[in-house]
C-alpha cells in the first residue's frame, strides 16, 4: 500500500473509519451513546459498527448524559479507552460534572496518578433548522477547563486522522465534530497509521495580504471569500487552529507578522467566544507591533439559534462578511 | 449472628480505632490551624467505613465520598500519606494538590474521594464496566450519603447498573442530615433501600453502627454483584458526631441527640462484644487500642517532617 493513497470520502465516514480502526487496533476502546448500536447514530455515523464490534463494544445506553461521560470518565480511569458520543454537543450541558469537575481534574488533583484517555464525541453547530437546543457551539465552554483537549476536525481528511488521535491520547479529548459537514466529501488518507497530532495549528492557505483564522463551516467560507478575492489580488492567508485547547498559537502569530491583518472568526457566540482569547494572545505577543490595522472578530450574534432559515443564517457570518472585512482592514471600502 | 474469625476482628477493630485517633488528630490540627481546608470527619462512621471495605476482596476498587477517611483507612490506604496529604505536603496521596477531599489510591482500586456529592456514583459504573468488560471478577463498592442520592447522578447511575447488571454495591452511608437538612425534610421516604424497587436490584437497610450485620450483608451484597446478578443497594444507618465541617455550629440538632447516638457508638459496641465473647483478653484490646494510637501519631511526625511540594509542581500533572 502506498503510504499517500488517499480515498474519496465524507467527513462522517472518515469520522467512522478513524474510530473503526482504533478499534481494530486497540481492544481496550469502546464506544457508548445512544441509539450508536442496531440504530447507527441519530446521524448514522456508526452504521456497521455494532455488526463488527458486538454490543460488548458498541454499548446502546439510556438516555443518560451525565452516566454516559460519568461512565467514560470511570472507565477510562482504570483501564478502557471509551469514546462516547453526545447525540448533540448541547447535551454535553447534562454531563458536565464528570466532564469538568471529575474528569478533566483526576489525574492533576490526583497528583499524576489515574489518565483519564476518553473521547467525547460533540456533534455542533447551527444550519439544520434543528432550533435553540440542538444547534450550539459550546467549545468556549470547553476551553475554559484546564486538562482537557479541544479539537475540531473542518475537512474529511482531518476528521479522520484527528478521532484517531484523540482516541490514542491519554486525556480527555472533546471532539467537536460539525453536523453541516457530514456530507462534505474530500480526500482522506488510506493509511491506518495516518494521525493529526493534537497541538498543531495549520495553515490552510498561505497568503501575505490579511490572515484570518477559522475552523468548522466557516473555514470554508473563508476559503470561498479567498479565492474570490485572489481574483482582485488580494492574498489572504487562512490559518485552522483544529486544536482548539490547548491551542499552538505559533503559527498565527507568524502569520501576523507577516500581514499586519486579522480576521478572527467562529459560528460560536462572539461573546466569550474563543476568538476572543487569540486576539488577546495575539496583542499580547510581538505580532502586536506589526499590527497595521484594528483586529476584526466576527462571531454569532448574541442570540440563541433561531428555528427559521432565514434568521438561523442570518446569526452566522456569511462568506460575504470575510470579503467585507478583508476590504475594510485594507481600506477597500 | 455471624461469626468472624480472630484474625478479621483484630484487623476490624484495629483499623476502626486507626479511624477514631485520625479523626482526632485531624480535629486537633484544625484547631492549631495546621490544616489549611475545611475538614469533614467521619467520627460515629468509623463501621460503615471500615467494616465494608474489609469485605472486600484483594483487587476490588472503591469510590469515596467527601467524608470519606474511615472509608480510606478500611480500604487499605497508608496514614502516613492519608496525613500528609490533608497537610498539603510532597509526600501526601496527591502531592498536595487533592487535600482530604481527593485522597486517591488509583493503582490500587481505590478511584478517589470525591468533593461533588453525589460525584462517585457514574464514575463506579465506568469502573464497574471496566471489570465486566475484562472479567476481572472484581466489584466496586460505591459509598455516598443520604444527601447524594437526592442528585440527579444517583437515578442515573443506578437505573445504569441495573440494566447493564454492573458488579457495584452502593453503600449509602445514611448519617441522617445533608449538611444541615434532616432527612425526613429532604426526602419522603423512611428507608432510601427503597429507591432499590426502581431499578430492580436489591435493597437493604442496616445498622451502621453494628460490625456484625455491616460485614454479613456487604459481604452477601458483594457475593451478589461478583456473580454477574447486578448491582445492590445498602443502606446504613449511621451518625456524624461532628458537625458537617469544621465551620458547623449545628444549629439543627441538639446534644440530647448526639449523646442518645454515641450510646450506640460503633467502637464501643465493638469493644463490648469483645468483652462478651472474650474473643481477646483486655491486654490485647489495650495493645490493639495503642499500636492504632500509634500509628496515627507517627503518620502527624511523618506529614509533618515531609517537605512541602516544589511551586514549579504547580504546573505538573495537568495531562497525562
Amino acid at each position: 500500500m502506498e503510504i499517500n493513497e488517499m480515498k474519496k470520502m465524507t467527513y462522517r465516514d472518515a469520522i467512522r473509519l478513524g474510530m473503526t480502526e482504533e478499534m481494530r487496533r486497540d481492544d481496550d476502546v469502546i464506544f457508548l451513546g445512544e441509539d450508536i448500536g442496531l440504530y447507527g447514530g441519530a446521524f448514522g455515523l456508526s452504521e456497521g459498527m455494532l455488526d463488527e464490534f458486538g454490543e460488548a463494544r458498541v454499548m446502546d445506553t439510556p438516555i443518560t448524559e451525565a452516566a454516559i461521560v460519568g461512565t467514560a470518565v470511570g472507565a477510562a480511569a482504570t483501564g478502557l479507552r471509551p469514546v462516547c458520543e453526545m447525540m448533540f454537543m448541547d447535551f454535553i450541558t447534562l454531563g458536565m460534572d464528570a466532564l469538568v469537575n471529575q474528569g478533566a481534574k483526576m489525574h492533576y488533583m490526583f497528583g499524576g496518578q489515574a489518565a483519564v484517555p476518553m473521547v467525547l464525541r460533540l456533534p455542533a453547530g447551527s444550519g439544520s433548522g434543528a432550533g435553540a437546543q440542538h444547534s450550539q457551539s459550546l467549545e468556549a465552554w470547553l476551553c475554559h477547563v484546564p486538562g482537557l483537549k479541544v479539537v475540531t476536525p473542518s475537512t474529511p481528511a482531518q476528521a479522520k486522522g484527528l478521532i484517531k488521535a484523540a482516541i490514542r491520547d491519554n486525556n480527555p479529548v472533546c471532539f467537536i465534530e460539525h453536523k453541516m459537514l457530514y456530507k462534505m466529501e474530500g480526500l482522506v488518507p488510506v493509511d491506518d497509521e495516518f494521525t493529526i497530532e493534537i497541538g498543531k495549528t495549520f495553515v490552510e492557505r498561505p497568503g501575505k495580504d490579511v490572515t484570518i483564522v477559522t475552523y468548522g463551516t466557516l473555514l470554508h467560507k473563508a476559503i470561498e471569500a479567498a479565492e474570490f478575492l485572489a481574483e482582485e489580488g488580494i492574498e489572504v492567508e487562512i490559518i485552522n487552529p483544529v486544536t482548539l485547547y490547548p491551542m499552538d498559537m505559533k503559527p498565527i502569530v507568524e502569520s501576523v507578522i507577516k500581514t499586519g491583518r486579522l480576521i478572527v472568526a467562529h459560528e460560536a457566540s462572539k461573546t466569550g467566544g474563543v476568538g476572543g482569547e487569540i486576539v488577546a494572545r495575539v496583542v499580547e505577543s510581538e505580532a502586536f507591533d506589526y499590527l497595521n490595522a484594528p483586529i476584526i472578530r466576527l462571531g454569532g450574534l448574541d442570540v440563541p439559534i433561531p428555528y427559521n432559515k432565514e434568521l438561523e443564517a442570518a446569526v452566522v457570518p456569511q462568506r460575504n462578511d470575510f470579503v467585507h472585512g478583508v476590504y475594510r482592514l485594507l481600506n477597500r471600502e | 449472628m455471624i461469626e468472624l474469625s480472630e484474625e478479621i476482628l483484630l484487623r476490624m477493630y484495629y483499623k476502626m480505632n486507626q479511624a477514631r485517633f485520625f479523626e482526632e488528630k485531624v480535629e486537633d490540627l484544625f484547631e492549631k490551624g495546621l490544616i489549611y481546608e475545611t475538614t469533614y470527619l467521619s467520627k460515629g462512621e468509623e463501621a460503615t467505613g471500615v467494616v465494608s471495605c474489609l469485605a472486600l476482596e484483594k483487587g476490588d476498587l472503591a469510590s469515596l465520598t467527601h467524608r470519606g477517611h474511615s472509608q480510606a483507612i478500611g480500604f487499605g490506604l497508608d496514614v502516613n500519606m492519608m496525613m500528609a496529604e490533608l497537610l498539603g505536603k510532597a509526600t501526601g496521596y496527591c502531592k498536595g494538590k487533592g487535600g482530604s477531599l481527593h485522597i486517591a489510591d488509583v493503582e490500587n482500586g481505590n478511584i478517589g474521594a470525591n468533593g461533588i456529592v453525589g460525584g462517585g456514583f457514574t464514575l463506579s459504573c465506568g469502573a464497574a464496566l471496566t471489570q465486566k468488560y475484562k472479567k476481572t471478577g472484581k466489584v466496586v463498592l460505591c459509598f455516598a450519603g443520604d444527601g447524594a442520592t437526592n442528585e440527579g447522578s444517583f437515578h442515573e447511575a443506578l437505573n445504569l447498573a441495573s440494566v447493564w447488571k454492573l458488579p457495584i454495591v452502593f453503600l449509602i452511608e445514611n448519617n441522617l442530615y445533608g449538611m444541615s437538612m434532616p432527612v425526613s425534610k429532604h426526602m419522603n421516604i423512611e428507608n432510601i433501600s427503597d429507591r432499590s424497587a426502581s431499578y430492580n436490584i436489591p435493597g437493604l437497610t442496616i445498622d451502621g453502627t453494628d460490625f456484625l450485620e455491616i460485614y454479613d450483608v456487604m459481604t452477601k451484597s458483594l457475593r451478589y454483584a461478583r456473580a454477574g446478578r447486578g448491582p445492590v443497594l445498602v443502606e446504613a444507618k449511621t451518625y456524624r458526631y461532628n458537625g458537617h465541617s469544621s465551620s458547623d455550629a449545628q444549629v439543627y440538632r441538639n446534644k440530647e441527640e448526639v449523646q442518645k447516638w454515641q450510646k450506640k457508638d460503633p467502637l464501643l459496641r465493638f469493644v463490648n462484644y469483645l468483652h462478651e465473647n472474650r474473643v481477646f483478653t483486655d491486654k490485647q484490646i489495650q495493645t490493639i487500642e495503642d499500636e492504632a494510637k500509634t500509628s496515627i501519631e507517627h503518620a502527624v511526625e511523618f506529614a509533618m517532617e515531609s517537605p512541602e511540594p516544589e511551586i514549579t509542581t504547580v504546573l505538573e500533572d495537568i495531562y497525562a
